[in-house]
Parts: structure tokens; C-alpha cells; sequence
């Protein structure tokens, strides 16, 4: 799957869609450094097959020593794990066949004002800068 | 095979005994901010070794470094079992200063807050994947558990194949709700108890010595 730049336009939103693909090549400390360099950026980062336990558990404390007052406040993030059930939904699709792979959205705290969960459904309510 | 898997077993139980007699599991209370680890770490303190741990404060990030406290031993059913508790700073994944300010803190003293809680919160971090034997997750109960941190560090404590108990916190508020707890993560034990008022400790030591002994 490609990666989806729509490119920033005035006062749009910029996402990320990194496919499991690109991610597998690379060590942690490289998935945690593109994730947090697009967010950084103001961007949204759509993992099409998630984070490790232990690559969240660094990806937060990575974040943690990032935050700056005014500048970077840290992160939202919100996973959703394969579907049990069989039906095939689109994020099913987007999801693999992995149950451990779960597609994981990750902005900015400070624009994301909620990152909304259900269950299959992700709306990020952003306000633009 | 059965015999050689139950030699293997009891000479492991043996290793493992010989280990914590010699050194006490290190157990760490984690949660997200608030939702009273210090509280409890102070009050299981105070009863076994007489002295506190830490401050305790309704404003968030109180405990912006990993504290331990060494050598408690509680005492449950004539054995006891030795272990020590290290509150840990809430861990979250976004701190602004700015909430700081409402809680009547002038901007030097709210960045320096929020500087020291990133500091405490990656420590704890670090200390989860290095440094613990056994987790203590404490909760708030009148708060909603399904949240993307608690999710995230539960499912970090698992792969890492720490024991853990789930503590309900603050049932003694009108609010709580322990079942709402208890169903957001079954695959693990919850106890209910109020840490402020002291209610249900008894359940609480009964575990501890259970899961951690
Ligand atoms: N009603 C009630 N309040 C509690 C209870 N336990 C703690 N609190 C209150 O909750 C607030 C936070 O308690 P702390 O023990 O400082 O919480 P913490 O989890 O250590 O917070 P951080 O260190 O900031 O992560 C304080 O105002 C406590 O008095 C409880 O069982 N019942
Ligand atoms: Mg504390």
C-alpha cells in the first residue's frame, strides 16, 4: 500500500498512511522516529499494522522526552484490534490477516481534541490551526 | 516426560523461593494520574513499616519520580511475604502546562511541573520494561477504564508476563463503578477498595501476598 500525502493545503490536514510493509524493514527506534517526525508535523499517522507492546511502551516514553511548553504537547493515540468476528469490514481488510496487527492512529494532542474510538468507526475531530 | 516436567517444576519453585528470600519482589503501582497510587503506596507503608512514601495531591503529576519503598513485609495467614512498592508517576501521553494554571500555579512553576512529570513518566516507562516483578494497576472507579492508556499499558504488562492485579480506587465515591472495571479487562483480577478511607484492605493484603509472595 502506498503512503497517502495529500499534502498540506492552507489550513488542511495532512495524513499518514504507513503500510505494514514499510514499517517491517525498520528497527523500533526508526518506526518511533517516523511516527513522531509526522506528528511533530502536525500530521496524522495511520499504522495499517500497529505497534508492538514494547515499541508503545518506548514510543511513550520517547514521547514523554520530546514534549516542549509551546511547542509539542504530546501525543493521541487509539488502536483497533482485528475484528473476531468474520465478517470482512473495510478495516478488516486494511487490518491483514494478523489478529495481533491493529490499526493505530496517532496526531498531535494538541489538535486532536478527540480522538474518537468505536467500533468500526475512527473520527478525528481536528482543529485546524 | 510428566516426571522429568514435574522435576523440572518443583527444582524451579526451589530457585524461585531461594530468589525471593534473598531479594523482595519488586512490585510497581502504575496508573493513569490521580487515580490514588500514592495514596495507596503510603497507606500500605504506613501500615507495615510505620513511615509514607510520597506526597498525595488532587492535582495530576503529583509523583514525578519513581519511589520505592524497601522491604514491606505483610503479614497474611502466619507467613510473610516481603516485597517493595514503587509508586511510579502517572503515565499518560500528553502533558500540557496550561492545565497547570487552573490549579492556581504561576507559568515558571507549571513548566517545571510538566517538565519533571515527562521525566518521571518515561522513567516509569523504563522502569516497567527493566526494573518490576509484579504490577499493582490502580484506577480511579468513577472514571471510565476504556481508555487507549490503560489499554496500551496493560497490554504492555502482559507481554513482559508480569502478574497484575487490578485495583478498583475510590469506591468509597458516590460515583464508583467497579464492575465497569471489572469488564473492561476480565482477563485479570480486580479488587475493589477505597485507599483514602482504608476500606477492604484486608481483601487488598490477602491478594498481594497471593499473587506477589
Ligand atoms: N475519595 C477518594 N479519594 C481518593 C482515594 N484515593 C486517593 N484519593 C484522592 O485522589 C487524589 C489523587 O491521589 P494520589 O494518591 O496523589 O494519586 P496518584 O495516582 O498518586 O496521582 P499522580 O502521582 O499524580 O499520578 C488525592 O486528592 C487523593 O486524596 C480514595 O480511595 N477515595
Ligand atoms: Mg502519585
Amino acid at each position: 500500500m502506498p503512503e497517502v500525502t495529500p499534502g498540506e493545503t492552507g489550513d488542511g490536514v495532512q495524513i499518514d498512511l504507513i503500510s505494514g510493509a514499510r514499517m517491517e524493514g525498520l528497527t523500533s527506534m526508526e518506526k518511533i522516529r517516523l511516527i513522531l517526525d509526522g506528528v511533530r508535523d502536525g500530521n496524522i499517522v495511520v499504522l495499517e499494522e500497529g505497534l508492538s507492546p514494547d515499541e508503545e511502551s518506548k514510543l511513550i516514553e520517547v514521547t514523554m522526552t520530546e514534549i516542549s511548553p509551546d511547542e509539542f504537547n504530546g501525543i493521541e493515540i487509539e488502536t483497533y484490534p482485528h475484528s473476531q468476528t468474520g465478517s470482512q469490514s473495510l478495516l478488516d481488510r486494511l487490518m491483514g490477516k494478523g489478529s495481533d496487527k491493529k490499526l493505530t492512529v496517532i496526531g498531535p494532542a494538541n489538535q486532536i481534541e478527540t480522538l474518537h474510538k468505536d467500533e468500526n468507526l475512527i473520527s478525528a475531530l481536528v482543529s485546524r490551526k | 516426560m510428566g516426571l522429568f516436567t514435574d522435576l523440572r517444576d518443583s527444582i524451579s519453585r526451589a530457585v524461585d523461593r531461594m530468589f525471593s528470600d534473598a531479594e523482595p519482589k519488586r512490585i510497581g503501582i502504575y496508573g493513569p494520574p490521580n487515580a490514588g497510587k500514592t495514596t495507596l503506596a503510603n497507606r500500605i507503608a504506613r501500615d507495615w513499616t510505620g513511615d509514607a512514601v510520597g506526597p498525595e495531591s488532587h492535582i495530576p503529576h503529583e509523583t514525578r519520580r519513581a519511589r520505592r519503598k524497601e522491604n514491606v513485609e505483610i503479614e497474611r495467614d502466619g507467613k510473610t511475604v516481603s516485597i517493595d512498592i514503587v509508586d511510579t508517576p502517572g503515565v499518560t501521553t500528553k502533558v500540557d502546562y496550561k492545565e497547570f494554571l487552573d490549579h492556581d500555579m504561576e507559568k515558571e512553576d507549571a513548566v517545571r511541573r510538566s517538565r519533571e512529570a515527562t521525566e518521571g513518566v518515561a522513567e516509569a516507562m523504563h522502569w516497567l520494561r527493566e526494573d518490576v516483578d509484579g504490577v499493582i494497576y490502580v484506577l480511579d472507579s468513577t472514571e471510565d477504564p476504556f481508555t487507549q492508556v490503560n489499554t496500551m499499558l496493560i497490554g504492555i504488562i502482559e507481554s513482559q508476563d508480569l502478574p497484575v492485579l487490578i485495583f478498583a480506587n475510590k469506591t468509597d465515591l458516590d460515583d464508583s463503578n467497579v464492575q465497569r472495571i471489572a469488564n473492561a479487562f476480565p482477563q485479570h483480577e480486580t479488587v475493589p477498595l477505597s485507599a483514602l478511607e482504608g476500606n477492604n484492605m484486608d481483601e487488598v493484603y490477602s491478594k498481594i501476598a497471593e499473587y506477589f509472595g
